[in-house]
């Protein structure tokens, strides 16, 4: 059996695991994935109920200090699709790497950064991550071994094969989760960096955040072959499509994906499938979708999902609720003060770190 | 300091090796750079004494191995990116310019680029319109990158050494028709030459003449013709374009008070257009003419052999311009 042949048939054994196929739909019927709340103690349901939250709250927060002027330019928000950074994140080891495009606020938080100094930076202060210099779309932490925050569309998956080259080259038993979304996957980049990652067995886990939009161009509208995670298949590379709008989902179908890349075994594609309920940014009122189809999608809502699924379980119940939601609401308060008293940066600013 | 005879090209490999050996970190990625020993044969041998994981042959995607060696340089990693000619480059510009060269900035100064990438510039001979662009002026105009032009085998050795070293992004324009060049020079041990200076190879009093690159030749010839009929020449090699050494140029126009700057590339916003704009914010009132700016015609670059020869800067342009700016041309 060549090599060749030895991946195809892998990725066919990824594709006829039941487990592995779409599943849009929370299911409530007892199965693997619908005991696999199970696996999970009370206080780790509770800590990706207040991970989304925190996403969700801070988001909503951004949006309102938008449309007070105090964040301008472009802000990309992440309501909806909470459940694909906060899952990932439990499948992440130390060291492991994050990039994504600009829709990035939500995958800085899961990776732990401290969120005051992300809202300081979509001010534009000078206690924002990137001392204000950046904005919205540059958000970086490399101690959180976060990459960015990339404002050019497709760009930023050929610097995750980058990534995941370095990790390579430097023996280093890490993954690379590199996001980018479905308007991103039809850039010819990508397929360049699926040609390399898998020629030179890279190991990034690529991840398609399908949320069914590209700005105002719906994914049926902009591609000859709408399976996303099939994208792969011209390169050998497995690819598998998860319900990305529950968190147990993604774990649970994730973790397979991320340990098959650790393995060595080169990359693999992962397409989530989520849903933003936002526009594509704040300037765009998202007419190019009913309100019918928005609301539908609000009864998938992934924070509601987990809470559903936790009290219907009698794992927890309104009051431990409340209390998470209480507690975020605090957290967002403070950090909306830290951030509207954090001064702009000093003007000696403007002419540094051009080099380094 | 010894004295040795060098090609460009060897020159070019050289400072690749050494900086290898030195650092684990660093490597040499592009099209053909591994088993082919290098379209043009500047990374000839690399590949024997380093091994391809250090010495990559990637297929022919520019912008997805442009954008994978820069994500590998955020990561810890220094490659050197061969492209084999900057006109192929134009596929990867945009991480060029919005992934290496900004990002140093937008993150606040936490995520560095320590990459160069290097590889043939300008027109070669008779290859016609899409192989023959020279990119000084569209890289040199971009905060965050460096661009370095060298001429002679020490300057290509002793930069490109520089530039590895460097942690920032770094255009390293070389010239195919210069890899052949054997230049007997001076080197150090360690030979490393400081980016963003440029360097006086004729002294003169009566004009400044301003090139890099192969065009450093012809004002040389020049300044040889110059002379016979009582014209001294101060002949500037430019060697880095950002930064762009103003001091030297200043000071030596301050001196001779006239200047002819020569180049290959397209004349509109070229980089003779950013040196008269220097000279004259800074020296308008030393000037005894105008500047006068030498470079490819306005127009793509013709095939047939008699149209290319009137399309590009030789000798006796620059000698012609310099009689002008010297009112010497009746």
């Amino acid at each position: 059996m060549t090599k060749q042949n030895g991946n195809l048939n892998q990725m066919k054994n990824f594709e006829n695991k039941s487990d592995f196929k779409a599943n849009t739909k929370n299911s409530s019927a007892s199965s693997p994935k619908s005991d696999f709340i199970k696996n999970f103690s009370k206080t780790e349901l509770l800590n990706f109920y207040r991970e989304m939250l925190l996403i969700r709250r801070f988001e909503e927060k951004a949006g309102q200090l938008y449309g007070m002027g105090l964040i301008t330019g472009f802000c990309h928000l992440y309501i909806g699709q909470e459940a694909i950074a906060t899952g990932m994140h439990h499948t992440m080891k130390e060291g492991d790497k994050v990039i994504t495009t600009y829709r990035d606020h939500g995958h800085m938080l899961a990776v732990g950064s401290d969120p005051k100094k992300i809202m300081a930076e979509l001010l534009g202060r000078k206690d924002g991550s990137s001392k204000g210099k950046g904005g919205s779309m540059h958000l970086f932490d490399l101690e959180k071994h976060f990459y960015g925050g990339h404002g050019i569309v497709g760009a930023s998956v050929p610097i995750g094969a980058g990534l995941a080259f370095a990790d390579k080259y430097l023996n280093r038993n890490n993954v690379t989760f590199c996001y980018f979304g479905d308007g991103a996957a039809h850039q010819g980049q990508v397929y360049e960096s699926f040609n390399m990652a898998k020629l030179w067995n890279l190991p990034v886990l690529f991840i398609i955040e399908n949320n069914h939009y590209a700005m105002g161009t719906s994914v049926t509208r902009a591609s000859s072959v709408d399976e996303l995670h099939k994208r792969g298949i011209g390169f050998n590379i497995p690819g598998v499509k998860i319900n990305g709008m529950d968190v147990l989902d993604v774990i649970y179908d994730a973790q397979k994906c991320v340990d098959y890349v650790r393995a060595n075994n080169g990359p693999m594609i992962i397409e989530m499938d989520t849903y933003r309920y936002r526009g594509h940014s704040m300037s765009d009122p998202a007419t190019y979708r009913s309100k019918e189809e928005v609301n539908c999608k609000k009864e998938q809502d992934p924070i509601d999902n987990l809470r559903n699924a936790m009290t219907a379980q009698k794992i927890a119940n309104d009051e431990d609720f409340k209390k998470i939601d209480d507690q975020i609401k605090n957290q967002v308060n403070d950090i909306v003060e830290f951030s509207k008293n954090s001064p702009e940066p000093d003007l000696s600013e403007l002419m540094t770190e051009i080099y380094n | 300091m010894t004295i040795r005879k060098l090609t460009v090209r060897e020159a070019l490999r050289e400072a690749m090796a050494e900086e290898m050996r030195k650092s684990p970190e660093v490597y040499v990625i592009g099209e053909e750079v591994a088993e082919y020993n290098g379209a043009y044969k500047v990374t000839q041998g690399l590949l024997a004494e380093f091994g391809s994981k250090r010495v990559v042959d990637t297929p022919i995607t520019e912008q997805g191995f442009a954008g994978l060696a820069i994500g590998s340089a955020f990561a810890g990693l220094k490659p050197v990116v061969e492209f084999m000619t900057f006109n192929f480059a134009m596929q990867a510009i945009d991480q060029i310019v919005n992934s290496a060269g900004k990002t140093n900035y937008m993150s606040g100064g936490q995520v560095r680029c320590p990459i160069v990438f290097r590889g043939p510039n300008g027109p070669a001979s008779r290859v016609g319109a899409q192989h023959s662009q020279c990119y000084a002026s569209w890289y040199g105009s971009i905060p965050g990158l460096k661009v370095i032009a060298p001429y002679s085998s020490a300057d290509a050795k002793g930069l490109l050494k520089s530039a590895i070293r460097d942690a920032n992004p770094i255009i390293f324009l070389e010239n195919e028709i210069t890899y052949g060049f054997s230049f007997e020079e001076d080197y150090d041990d360690d030979h490393l030459v400081e980016i963003g200076k440029a360097k006086i190879l004729r002294q003169g009093r009566d004009v400044t003449i301003i090139a890099f690159s192969l065009m450093v030749k012809y004002a040389l010839e020049a300044s040889v013709e110059l002379a016979k009929i009582g014209i001294e020449a101060e002949v500037i090699d430019l060697r880095s374009i950002r930064p762009i050494d103003r001091k030297t140029i200043i000071d030596s126009v301050k001196k001779t008070s006239r200047c002819v700057t020569v180049e290959e590339g397209f004349p509109f916003a070229s980089i003779g257009s950013e040196i008269c704009s220097i000279i004259n914010e800074e020296a308008f009132d030393y000037l005894d003419s105008g500047v006068k700016k030498l470079a490819s015609i306005d127009s793509p670059l013709p095939y047939a052999a008699n149209l290319e020869s009137l399309a590009l800067p030789k000798t006796h342009d620059i000698v012609e311009a310099v009689k002008q700016v010297c009112y010497r041309n009746k």
